[in-house]
């Protein structure tokens, strides 16, 4: 039985699903940031990443080469993060949660708007991030662009991670996400640390984006839709709080959705989103805080 | 005359709709340590949060002469302020040594932030072995020295102390004071501290001041305040 | 004096609304008719959220799932029962309600931004369930009450005939909508004013403190998710009554979206503003086209409105009332 069993096709599938999963943690960790140091989910996150795929698109479609409008797109991307901070999430920082919260849906209807106004919805495609010739890993064929995709997303992530625990900017953003009214007493500018957050965040969605799109024949301006939920889905699997779990927490996603998807026939292809949704609820029903989350004790 | 390090004239707070402080004026010198004394809601703890800029506030703040009231806090620790809040404010989810190094933040002198991060181990050695640790995992007494040393990193000129004793062992409030004292006597640190405790209070400082809804009420020499009859019925308990 | 006026003034007030309400129709044109009748499903689902939201604190993105729920039921019935539209409307309303109830229990778990991502996900789901149980829902195409079973329909004939009253199928359906409207409302003013609006605002505030003072926490909590329900239910069935037809797309996470925005426009917390919340969603969008029709503009122009209605006015049209009315009802309640 055992030597039945396609194990290369598992190990395709599952570096496959690792490659979906790679991506959907960029977004996914630009969503933990963001609640980190806002205290809410910024669902525009996955419009955002769009529109920074449209502007990457706009620029290799006036010559760019792929990598240089990829840099470009990533530094444009931070400054626009900042600048929505800046001009429509500062008025309403203490507001309660679900003010925040509709402001940031109120928000997907303006990029979604600015997206849809700037560029045609004729279907665009993006040229590929890495070469899509297959290869040979111990017998097994593998796609470039799917180890790619990973080393990526990998590579930024610890990028941030060391931004965030060996720099002063880093120190200064954390302490400004754990405990505001003492940090400014330490002289940290709060209210920037905010805003470097999102731009941070836009910065990472971006990437994702741009990543996501060459897999793709074709996109349009519902690119991202279906990549914030996944997105939603592996940050609420790892823990809303940590920023590891949102990154693990994708990855486990993406292998166990494509795994589902390949292996149980009645899933198939139409109910990878719904197994999404089911892990979100499942979660949430089960253990909040997350795969590592920490239990909050509610104080009393 | 030397001008006073911290001059209050006529302070007002408020929280919101509702008055704080009604008009509060006091001074401290360089190389003093003052008190400042009341019961619970007198406003000593906005008094000091008027100095930083935590509250909005109005009438005169200068520090070393140059008007401070319009200052945000993170403004005024740049100027070398260095408060340290009530409940001590540690950011408990970052390292004991990160914590330290925050104290530093606004510094751009990288020699000076290390030659201080020495001498700070040398008042609490003890925050060496405890470097990596959670800062939210450390004892009540010890948060509020490691306060006082993230403080120290600053280099300030002066030091906002809000109700240091709140919550401590005796013994390690007196630790905690005679360290403070130590570093007024050695370094010349100017110290505006707050206190309930006013037995405490009047011990470690040269001059008080006495809160009463807002207002100061009563202002001395520590000594004299001591020996005040209306001092020692209301706040020192005989 | 001031007492009688204490009461006469919240009684002349409705006699207002009910009077406003009668006279509409005729004011308006047919096709206007038609307009308000759909804002007022919106207006009856806003109710419904903001005694969950506004009231006792619970997040919900997913009542647009819930009116799923309602609009089904009531579609099932006409198609597969040939029951009369009308009649199905409570059953939608209970339908939903249980539903809602159902939520309500494992949200006891869950608060704020939690409940918001779960229900945001229940929300989403519903298409493809909706789609997945195709025998009963009648899958993508979903349920058609003029090709299966148009005697059912009560505006079918372009007229309708009402205790001996005729008028156009538009105006009916604008009645009957806003007649439902306004007893939810009313009943709602009762719930707020009584037992349990009492307990719904002592959740809101706090709920260490309610549960300490006796409050029964996961009681009220449920129901308040269940009465929320019903609502959505309601309007839900209303919804599939006025557009004859249900599919899976019908009820997407934006319809759910749309009612929390018209809710926090509205005002939560308060009664008043909420016809102000239902009008705002339902014209924004067409108001915005009429501004400028190149693509995208009309989305970029309702998300900025609805950023600048929440930042600019906190508290919702409810709050501003509140606040313009403030001198008059102070004076009318306050002793002196």
């Amino acid at each position: 039985m055992l030597l039945a069993f396609d194990w290369s096709q598992l190990a395709q599938q599952t570096v496959i699903g690792l490659s979906s999963g790679a991506l959907w943690a960029l977004l996914a960790l630009a969503i933990v940031l963001i609640y980190r140091s806002t205290g809410v989910v910024n669902f525009a996150q996955g419009e955002m990443a769009m529109l920074s795929t449209f502007v990457a698109w706009s620029l290799v479609h006036h010559g760019f080469s792929f990598w240089e409008a990829f840099f470009a797109t990533v530094a444009l991307s931070f400054c626009g993060g900042v600048g929505i901070e800046r001009a429509v999430i500062r008025p309403v920082e203490r507001a309660p949660v679900l003010t925040i919260v509709i402001v940031t849906l109120g928000l997907v209807f303006v990029v979604d708007g600015i997206a849809r106004w700037g560029w045609t919805a004729e279907t665009k495609s993006l040229p590929n991030a890495f070469s899509t010739r297959p290869i040979q890993i111990a017998g097994v064929a593998f796609s470039i662009q799917d180890l790619g995709n990973i080393a990526v997303s990998i590579g930024l992530v610890l990028l941030i991670g060391v931004l965030f625990r060996y720099t002063k900017l880093g120190l200064a953003l954390r302490a400004a996400a754990i405990n505001p009214q003492e940090s400014r007493l330490l002289g940290v500018r709060v209210s920037w640390m905010i805003a470097i957050g999102w731009g941070l965040a836009a910065a990472l969605g971006a990437v994702a984006g741009m990543l996501t799109a060459p897999a793709l024949a074709s996109f349009d301006q519902n690119l991202m839709q279906p990549v914030l939920l996944y997105a939603l889905a592996g940050a609420v699997l790892g823990g809303l709080e940590s920023p590891v779990g949102a990154v693990v927490g994708s990855l486990l996603l993406g292998v166990f959705v494509n795994l589902v998807g390949t292996y149980v026939d009645w899933v198939g292809n139409d109910l990878r989103l719904p197994v999404a949704l089911a892990v979100i609820l499942g979660v949430l029903l089960i253990k909040p805080a997350g795969l590592f989350g920490r239990t909050a004790v509610r104080r009393v | 005359m030397t001008e006073a390090l911290l001059e209050l004239e006529d302070v007002e707070a408020r929280y919101g709709q509702v008055k704080a402080l009604h008009g509060v004026t006091l001074e401290v010198a360089e190389g003093e340590i003052v008190a400042v004394l009341g019961a619970n809601g007198a406003g000593k703890t906005t008094t000091l949060r008027a100095i930083s800029g935590l509250v909005s506030r109005e009438g005169g703040i200068r520090f070393a002469g140059k008007s401070i009231a319009r200052r945000s806090p993170e403004a005024t620790t740049r100027l070398g302020i260095a408060h340290v809040p009530e409940g001590r404010g540690t950011l408990s989810g970052l390292s004991v040594r990160e914590n330290l190094r925050l104290g530093a933040y606004v510094r751009r002198d990288r020699a000076g932030v290390r030659e201080d991060e020495g001498r700070v181990l040398g008042y609490f050695p003890w925050l060496e072995d405890r470097a990596d640790q959670r800062a939210g995992t450390l004892s009540g007494g010890e948060q509020q020295m490691l306060a006082l040393a993230r403080a120290l990193m600053l280099r300030p000129r002066l030091l906002l102390l809000d109700e240091p004793s709140l919550g401590l062992a005796p013994k390690v409030v007196a630790e905690i004071f005679r360290i403070v004292a130590e570093l007024n006597e050695r370094e010349g640190l100017t110290v505006l501290v707050v206190e309930q405790n006013a037995n405490l209070a009047l011990e470690a400082s040269s001059r008080a001041y006495v809160l009463e809804v807002g207002r100061v009420a009563l202002s001395g020499s520590s000594p004299e305040l001591r020996r005040d009859e209306s001092v020692r019925r209301s706040y020192l308990g005989y | 004096m001031r007492r009688v006026l204490g009461i006469a003034v919240p009684l002349l007030a409705a006699a207002a609304a009910v009077g406003v309400f009668l006279l509409v129709p005729h004011l308006v044109s047919d096709f206007h008719s038609r307009d308000l009748a759909e804002a007022g499903v919106f207006f009856i689902a806003i109710v419904g959220l903001n005694l969950l939201t506004g009231y006792t604190g619970q997040i919900s993105l997913g009542h647009g799932a819930l009116m799923a729920i309602g609009g089904y039921t009531t579609a099932a019935l006409v198609v597969h029962e040939h029951w009369r539209d009308v009649w199905t409307i409570p059953l939608a309303g209970i339908a939903a309600g249980i539903v809602g109830f159902l939520i309500g229990i494992p949200a006891l778990r869950l608060s704020g931004l939690y409940l918001a991502l779960a229900t945001f996900a229940f929300a989403v789901a519903m298409p493809s369930l909706l789609k997945k149980f195709s025998g009963l829902t009648g899958g993508s195409q979903g349920l058609s009450f003029l090709e299966s079973s148009p005697f059912q329909v009560t505006g079918l004939k372009g007229t309708v005939t009402v205790f001996g009253h005729t008028t156009t199928a538009n105006h009916f359906l604008y009645y009957l909508t806003w007649g439902i409207g306004l007893v939810g409302l009313a009943i709602a003013w009762l719930i707020v004013r009584g037992r349990f609006g009492r307990a719904f605002r002592a959740i809101r505030d706090s709920e260490a403190a309610a549960a300490s003072a006796g409050v029964n926490l996961p009681l009220y909590k449920t129901l308040a998710f269940a009465l929320s329900g019903v609502y959505a239910g309601v309007a839900g069935s209303l919804f599939a009554i006025q557009s004859e037809i249900v599919n899976p797309l019908s009820f997407t996470v934006l319809l759910s979206i749309l009612i929390v925005v018209g809710a926090v426009v509205g005002g939560l917390g308060s009664l008043p503003g909420l016809v102000l919340g239902a009008l705002f969603i339902k014209y924004l969008p067409s108001l915005a086209g009429h501004v400028s029709t190149r693509p995208g503009a009309p989305d970029f122009i309702y998300g900025a409105a609805i950023i600048l209605v929440v930042i600019l006015l906190p508290g919702g049209a409810g709050g501003l009332l509140g606040r313009l009315f403030a001198p008059l009802t102070t004076w009318l309640y306050t002793r002196r």
